[in-house]
């Protein structure tokens, strides 16, 4: 039983010092688990801990919430995840809160606004990167669905201001047709090859 | 009740955010500022400001400070619980088809078809921000007086900068609010 609750506070505190310490969200915090856990614990394979990266980034929600339940999942079951969950989330949660409760001056000091609205320049500046990055790779994929989507999407949201959430919905269920009409297609061609 | 209204705006928020990053903020955007009126659009820009520069999720950073603004730290608590519960739910039943079958192709598969979607979804959130930030509170507008030449030259720069030399976020960001912070201050363009 000792033995177990070193666990469980080892898997606190990792998780809390790699949640306090990381900016830059989830791309940043995975390799830095691998590290900790792969490398400095070894409670974690290497290959495993590539398999469980690609379920944290395929599943919805903050890429490192779900390494962190992977994790502890993993290392203690059920308890583990829920330990590794509480220490992922105090640090921000503690973080904002403070940020919060100082937010209205914050706002109203004139030095400290004229601060947020330079920095809404480089924030925006800062996303349309990430979509320029993100949009090329579309583009230049010369997948002619994807480019659609991507054009539509945007239309729905910007212009016709749909909810996000169709948006999403529609596009995964896209993807599902996409993905069960490859799969035919390759099992044709495979067919096909064998004979 | 505002506590089960801020649980399911933010379990739809984790639920609905996938790829990680700045695909929380389309949703966070939809369900906090359009649908739920909880934060401007000014404030919301701040959130994903504040949650740049501090460690942490941004979808888990957001829903801290909505809660709190809405109904105190009790909010807090309450949609950040929203944020991960979804989370949980997924990602250990993939883990467990993943340990059973070790296959996630149907999984990727959505995921690839999301993708361009995705990208769309976070242009539209940027591309209000930069609008607040270039026409301030009433929206597009090409009379010249009415454009924030400071904010456009910042972008700019900024975006220059990154594509240049892809450095930190963090250090482009605080770069162009300092550099803000000084010209507004201490010119006239402040005004």
């Amino acid at each position: 039983m000792k033995k177990s609750l070193q666990v469980y506070w080892k898997l606190f505190t990792s998780t809390f010092y790699l949640s306090a310490f990381t900016f830059g969200g989830g791309f940043v915090i995975i390799p830095l688990m691998r590290k900790k856990f792969v490398t400095d614990l070894d409670w974690i394979e290497e290959q495993e801990m590539l398999d469980l990266t690609a379920i944290a980034q395929s599943s919805p929600g903050a890429i490192a919430v779900n390494a962190a339940i992977l994790v502890g999942y993993r290392v203690a079951g059920f308890p583990g995840a829920l330990v590794t969950i509480l220490g992922t989330v105090l640090p921000p949660l503690i973080i904002l809160s403070c940020i919060s409760l100082v937010y209205e001056w914050f706002r109203s000091n004139a030095w400290i606004s004229a601060l947020l609205r330079g920095m809404q320049a480089g924030v925006a500046a800062v996303i349309i990167d990430v979509v320029w990055s993100m949009g090329g790779k579309v583009v230049k994929s010369r997948d002619w669905i994807s480019i659609l989507v991507m054009c539509a999407a945007f239309a729905a949201t910007y212009w016709l201001k749909l909810n996000v959430v169709f948006i999403i919905l529609f596009c995964a269920a896209l993807g599902v047709v996409v993905t069960i009409c490859k799969g035919r297609k390759e099992r044709a061609q495979d067919k096909g090859e064998s004979e | 009740m505002i506590y089960l209204e801020l649980l399911w705006s933010f379990m739809q928020i984790g639920l609905f955010s996938i790829g990680g990053g700045y695909a929380a903020m389309p949703v966070i955007q939809s369900q906090v500022v359009d649908l739920h009126h909880w934060l401007t659009l000014e404030e919301f820009a701040d959130v994903i400001t504040i949650a740049e520069m501090t460690p942490g999720p941004i979808a888990i950073n957001s829903a801290t400070f909505v809660g709190i603004q809405v109904a105190g730290i009790p909010g807090a608590i309450v949609s950040t619980l929203g944020c991960v519960i979804p989370s949980c739910i997924i990602v250990l039943t993939l883990a467990f088809f993943y340990y059973k079958y070790k296959n996630l192709r149907m999984v990727q598969g959505v995921l690839e078809g999301l993708r361009p979607a995705i990208v769309a979804l976070i242009a539209s959130a940027g591309l209000s921000i930069l609008i607040l930030s270039v026409f301030g509170n009433n929206g597009i507008s090409w009379a010249i007086h009415q454009i924030n030449w400071v904010s456009v030259a910042l972008f700019g720069a900024a975006l220059f900068v990154l594509r240049k030399w892809k450095p930190s976020p963090i250090v482009v960001m605080l770069g162009c609010g300092v550099v803000g912070m000084l010209v507004y201050q201490l010119t006239p363009l402040g005004g």
